[in-house]
């Protein structure tokens, strides 16, 4: 289990790597934390034939918590966001999800934004992303353009950056004011990708009554999914009887068998978690903000 | 065809290194096999086992996950950078020692450095927090019972001194 | 404690230690760094014929030195590897070829050997041979091996490599005649021994002296020594194997030789460099063995209190590809299914079936864990049908302690008498009752149902047959600065054998832990022994050690009465020196006892002087006596007439969510006799060890075969090894020490104890939690979940049934 051999930048400006990667066409490969590439590489699953390293290049380790929410740079660490303050009261579902990101030791080199151009249907982040509405910003010699979350994710492992882009920022909106977040999973072994993942988004009135729903899955579909759950849920409070979401969720989900779960499993733990994160999420909401 | 080196620079348990190696080098294996410093396993190389766990300026990472290419500059510890220089076990080594924290001692080197971070960010954890801190190491013959006592252990005569740098 | 005076079941801490805290362990992978490596092209299929292999496109990969195929095999190498334990059972015995010949049967197969500079190279070269392969339909699985639509091998039919039956009274007639009958279906799944290190061998050919010096991550040094050297055509005294520092073994280990244990001596000898193998985590996955999977049918008859009146089990036994390690697994499973029990008749059948999946050979527990979920299971059954305790059933059928040694009428697996040497099993019972408060659960469990948890408690008993022969042997020498030093054939993998033996040397011989340094595996030293597999080490070579301590001990007194004018008798050893009892000053260092035993003609130091010939000896003499031996040093052997039995019962209590069918474990412990205690911290450890393997075994790992072969899991990503999360918080343990009157020192062993009634206890407490039976292990919460539906689902149906 050993790499095959790839040639090697490590490029101290956005400007040179950029310009390294439209040179090699198809042939470069960026390297971030590594914590998902490298593996791929000592199993031979891959041969890039160039690696382009932006861990040198100081202008993306930036991350920045403001009222219109979270932007992470490239190099912005796992643990490094899941401890910085300002993105907690910001969006406190990023932290929430990152502390089921694998284990402390891979968080300390892993990017946040490197998982989610990673695509894995089962990563965490693509589908908070997914669900916060956010996007990501890629910067090629071609130029500058901004992905919706919405459009970002093509398949498992496949997203809409094309070879000679880099991924400069992953941009996550705030948290509204009554609105709240929950996050649950179930993995086989603590700190394992998940089972089934579902973070939430709710909504209240200035009654506390839900007004908007949403729930993101991982591990549910080829690519991070995005339900609507209001209908089951509308104008009530988080302490009633908000199964009807669950029982939703079980309805709309498709999911597949693995060695790990049968696809039934998987959709009766997508409504269990579905109950138990918009209960969560509803009562931060109602415990937020005005209204109180 | 051969393989094109590259320049790099770092400075393991103190002392400074400068090498050529092949991009594709393994940061474990550069350790291991171009420094010697065999203290270091390798379980897996694809990122679970964590018996590979070296410090990177301080902060516990996966060696098998790193290209050596990719340290370039960085400050590396390894088990062997853990006791003092005269040889003085440090409070980890001697806390698994005391609670019996190894068996065949092949994952050892791993747990002991991510203890050593974790106790420098925690000086006093609890059982839950110690049992945490090891989370995502694995370990085959110890049940992982006394290394959790160790961590325990260790907190308790490292006086938050965890050693190491 | 005086010192000296006892270590013999002192918790004191591991010599071993401070080398393997500070990086100085010397693993097989840390040795040999000039040497070049090897790679192995393994068979993506599991199951083809092998046209061709074309090499060519690999030949220009910069560093590479050889590349061997079967074709670059002869004579002895180019034959199959051999059945290392022959049984009459066995009707068609397969063994592989170190290299495939013309046709693979497993995923992981080697193919092709290529040796580098580096590994990096060896792998790139190794990727650029290109197979060609008919494919052959695979036979995945016991349900299809035993349909038998496909055959793994053309000439085996029914895929049946042995089948083996034995019997005592007429169990089919007792079962029929019995009050109550019950029938079971029962199976466990593959799993491995998956230490942390992987396999690896190193390999030096001196061409000066014609000599080949092996490093091996092995169980046995000397069984490689003897299998290299039978290939090789080396005589046995040209071949040294050394085992260094070995980073778990748990069975796995003790296979030999493995195709890389043989080619990387081949190679080294023809390349005339020194060759490395160290085997990569997705290797050792689909190539190195795995265990466990059978299917059991049970069938028992009881009377009315639960008594077993005749118990009838038939089973299959998944070996894999080939089968070299022979029939132990499923011998093991067949007689120690028993464990404390005594059915009036009993008869057991089981086929060992070819799969196109890895081999099988024993993981720690070896046959046990599915024996004892098959008896302990069928224990639940009957005290479930007759509402009676699932632990007075269990303690109606107890062979009590006055009937040891209790002998089954059946043969075990060292082709030796199945006799109980020791055990008491009500008092085990009756500790673990206390330990977990089994009379209190009743009362607990129903408060908890009352507050919608689903909690249930788990029991399962075993008994282990340990140490078993034919024999170990210890050295142990005083050198003349006194230090002693101590040797045995068999190897260490982490169960600090180095300390535990030094215990009971210090013992033996009056002197401290740090003047004795202990050799395992090494056959320069010792180069005769078995191995270290079924918990044997402790009972075997502790006691060939103590045996051979005991005769240097009877020297020393000889030879310092001799020196200290007193009789042997009024001599004791404290602390490194011989003394007269109550003569307090009249006294002999050891070191110095250890020169006068060897009567020297030269004085190459100060201390010799007082040994060379005009010093010592009685003119009118020989120097050494005709039945004696200069120097002072003592050697024997232990070879039991049987195996000694441990024994041990464990209990868990588990919650498992109503919602998401997750499996929490709230308390484990064990009761546990393993004799003498000769280090209660080693062995607390040892069973640590073994419970997370038992929690594995019955909540997380398996080996994921699809219809094809493919091993779906080939990783520790996937491979669910428990992190510390997954095992419980706390192993509660209470010891019983009835001794073993086998062997000097009483003991039984310990190694495996733990993982043994994993299974069982698991499946006990889950059915206990969820109210229906649990028959299939591993459970995963998806299995659990689906479990629940079909039971559910069942109960309606009866419901709406008239
Ligand atoms: C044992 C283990 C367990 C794990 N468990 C989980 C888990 O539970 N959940 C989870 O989500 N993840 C998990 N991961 C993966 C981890 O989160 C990774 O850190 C993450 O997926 C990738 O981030 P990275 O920075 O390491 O990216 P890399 O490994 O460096 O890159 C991954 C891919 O993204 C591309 N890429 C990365 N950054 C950019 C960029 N800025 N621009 C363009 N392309 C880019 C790379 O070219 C590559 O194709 C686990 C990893 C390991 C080893
Ligand atoms: S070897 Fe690096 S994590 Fe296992
Ligand atoms: S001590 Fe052997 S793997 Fe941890």
């Amino acid at each position: 289990m050993k790499p095959p051999a790839f040639d090697y930048s490590r490029p101290e400006t956005l400007e040179e790597a950029v310009g390294l990667l439209a040179e090699l066409s198809s042939g470069g490969k960026v390297l971030a934390g590594g914590q998902s590439l490298l593996p791929i590489l000592s199993m031979r699953l891959a041969a890039p034939e160039h690696l382009v390293d932006i861990n040198r290049i100081a202008e993306l380790d930036t991350i920045s918590a403001g009222p219109d929410g979270v932007r992470l740079g490239a190099l912005a660490r796992h643990a490094a966001v899941e401890r910085d303050p300002a993105v907690r009261s910001t969006q406190p579902l990023i932290p929430a999800a990152l502390r089921q990101v694998a284990h402390p030791t891979i968080r300390n080199r892993g990017t946040t934004l490197g998982s989610i151009v990673h695509a894995d249907p089962s990563g965490e982040m693509p589908a908070v992303l997914a669900l916060l509405g956010g996007s990501v910003t890629a910067v090629s010699a071609r130029g500058r353009r901004t992905i919706s979350a919405a459009e970002f994710f093509l398949g498992p492992l496949e997203s809409a950056l094309g070879p000679d882009e880099i991924a400069v920022e992953a941009y996550f909106p705030a948290l509204a004011v009554r609105s709240g977040t929950a996050f649950a999973e179930v993995s086989r072994r603590h700190g394992d990708y998940a089972v089934c993942g579902v973070a939430a988004l709710v909504s209240v009135d200035q009654e506390r009554r839900i007004t908007s729903a949403r729930a993101g899955y991982l591990s549910i579909a080829s690519t991070p999914l995005v339900l609507d759950l209001t209908e089951a849920v509308l104008g009530r409070r988080c302490a009633d009887d908000l199964s009807a979401a669950g029982r939703l969720a079980r309805q709309l989900v498709e999911p597949d068998a693995d060695i790990h779960a049968s696809a039934d499993y998987r959709r009766d733990l997508a409504g269990v978690l579905s109950d138990r994160v918009i209960t969560e999420a509803a009562r931060a909401a109602a415990g937020s903000g005005p209204g109180d | 065809m051969t393989e094109q080196l590259h320049e790099v620079g770092l400075t393991v348990n103190g002392a400074a290194y400068q090498a050529e190696v092949p991009a594709r080098r393994l940061l474990s294996d550069f350790l291991r096999h171009d420094l010697r410093l065999t203290g270091t396993h390798v379980g897996c190389e694809h990122g679970v086992c964590g018996a590979c766990t070296v410090l990177v300026d301080g902060v516990p990472m996966r060696s098998c996950l790193l290209l050596a290419v990719s340290v370039q500059g960085q400050h590396v510890t390894t088990v062997e950078g853990l006791a003092a220089p005269d040889g003085t076990l440090s409070a980890v080594q001697r806390a698994f020692q005391e609670c019996h924290g190894l068996q065949c001692g092949f994952c050892t080197a791993g747990f002991l450095t991510t203890i050593t971070a974790g106790l420098r960010q925690n000086p006093e954890p609890t059982i839950e927090q110690a049992r945490e801190m090891i989370g995502g190491n694995l370990c085959r013959c110890t049940g992982y019972q006394n290394i959790v006592a160790a961590v325990l252990r260790a907190a308790e005569i490292g006086g938050g001194d965890a050693g190491g740098e | 404690m005086q010192v000296g005076s006892s270590y013999l079941g002192e918790p004191i801490a591991r010599v071993e230690d401070p080398r393997l805290l500070t990086g100085g362990g010397r693993y097989l992978d840390d040795l040999g760094q000039d040497a070049v490596e090897l790679a192995v092209l393994r068979s993506p299929h599991a199951h083809a014929r092998i046209l061709d292999i074309d090499v060519s496109g690999a030949i220009d990969v910069p560093g590479l030195l050889a590349i061997y195929t079967y074709d670059d095999l002869s004579g002895p190498l180019a034959e199959p590897l051999p059945l290392l334990i022959p049984h009459p059972s066995i009707s068609a015995g397969r063994t592989q070829y170190v290299l495939a010949k013309d046709e693979v049967n497993y995923v992981g197969e080697a193919i092709a050997v290529v040796v580098a500079e580096n590994r990096y190279l060896a792998e790139d070269a190794a990727e650029r041979i290109e197979v060609s392969y008919e494919l052959l339909p695979p036979v995945v699985g016991l349900v299809a091996a035993r349909e038998a639509q496909q055959l793994v091998h053309r000439d085996v039919e029914g895929n049946v490599a042995a089948h083996f039956v034995q019997q005592v009274g007429d169990a089919a007639a007792a079962i029929a005649a019995a009050p109550h009958r019950l029938s079971l279906e029962l199976s466990v799944e593959r799993s491995a021994s998956t230490p942390l290190e992987g396999r690896g061998v190193l390999a030096r050919w001196d061409t000066d002296s014609q000599r080949l010096r092996v490093w091996t991550s092995t169980q046995t040094a000397t069984g490689v020594r003897a299998a290299i050297a039978a290939r090789l055509g080396l005589d046995l005294g040209s071949v040294e194997v050394i085992t260094p520092d070995v980073g778990g073994g748990f069975g796995v280990k003790i296979v030999h030789p493995w195709p890389e244990e043989v080619l990387v001596p081949m190679a080294a000898r023809a390349l005339g460099r020194a060759v490395k193998f160290t085997e990569d985590r997705r290797e050792h996955f689909i190539s190195s063995a795995h265990e466990r999977a059978q299917l059991h049918e049970v069938e028992v008859g009881f009377d009315d209190e639960g008594h077993l009146l005749g118990l009838s089990v038939r089973f299959w036994h998944d070996n894999g590809a080939y089968l070299p390690y022979g029939l132990i697994v499923p011998i093991i499973t067949s007689t120690q299914l028993l464990g404390p029990y005594k059915p009036a008749a009993y008869r057991v059948e089981f086929e060992s079936l070819y799969t196109n999946t890895v081999i099988v050979t024993p993981y720690r527990g070896a046959g046990r864990p599915q024996g004892v979920f098959a008896m302990e299971r069928t224990m639940d059954a009957i005290a479930a049908e007759l509402g009676i305790d699932r632990a007075e059933v269990r303690a109606r059928n107890f062979i009590q302690p006055e009937e040891m040694p209790y002998d089954h009428g059946l043969i075990f697996q060292d082709g030796r008498p199945l006799v109980y040497d020791s055990g008491d099993f009500p008092a085990t019972l009756d500790k673990l009752k206390a330990l977990v408060g089994w009379d209190e659960w009743p009362a607990y469990q129903a408060q908890a149902r009352a507050s919608g948890r689903k909690v249930g408690l788990g029991l399962a008993c075993y008994v282990e047959g340990t140490g078993v022969g034919p024999y170990e042997g210890g050295h142990v020498q005083i050198e003349t600065t006194g230090k002693v030093k101590v040797s045995t054939g068999l190897t260490s993998q982490g169960q600090g054998h180095q300390t535990a033996f030094a215990q009971i040397v210090a013992d033996e011989l009056g002197v401290a832990i740090s003047d004795i340094e202990v050799v395992t595996g090494d056959t320069r030293r010792f180069p005769y022994a078995v191995g270290t597999f079924a918990s044997r080490a402790a009972v075997m070579s502790g006691s060939a050690i103590a045996l051979a301590a005991r005769a240097a001990r009877a020297k020393i007194l000889r030879v310092a009465a001799d020196a200290l004018e007193a009789a042997a008798e009024d001599l004791e050893i404290v602390d490194g020196m011989v003394r007269v009892k109550g003569a307090p000053g009249n006294e002999i260092a050891l070191g110095t006892v250890a020169v006068l035993s060897n009567p020297l003609r030269y004085a190459f130091d100060e201390a010799s002087k007082a040994a060379t010939q005009f010093a010592v000896g009685d003119p009118d003499l020989p120097p050494v006596a005709e039945d004696d031996e200069p120097g002072l040093e003592g050697k024997d052997y232990y070879s039991p007439l049987r195996s000694t039995f441990a024994n041990g019962m464990h209990a868990v209590i588990v919650e498992t969510d109503p919602d998401t069918a997750e499996v929490a474990i709230l308390r484990y412990c064990v009761v546990h006799d393993c004799g003498t205690l000769i280090n209660p911290r080693i062995v607390e450890g040892q069973i640590h060890g073994g419970v997370a393997q038992g929690v594995a075994g019955a909540l997380y790992e398996r080996m994921a075969y699809d219809e094809s072969g493919q091993l779906q899991n080939a990783s520790f990503m996937d491979f669910l090894m428990p992190y510390v999360s997954e095992v419980p918080e706390r192993i509660e343990i209470d010891h019983l020490e009835t001794r073993s009157p086998l062997n000097p020192l009483g003991i039984k062993g310990a190694g495996e104890a733990g993982v043994i009634p994993g299974a069982a206890v698991f499946a006990s407490a889950i059915s206990d939690a969820e109210g229906f039976q649990i028959t299939a292990m591993p459970i995963s919460p998806s299995e659990l979940f689906e479990l629940r539906r079909q039971h559910a689902a069942n109960a309606a149906q009866k419901g709406t049934q008239p």
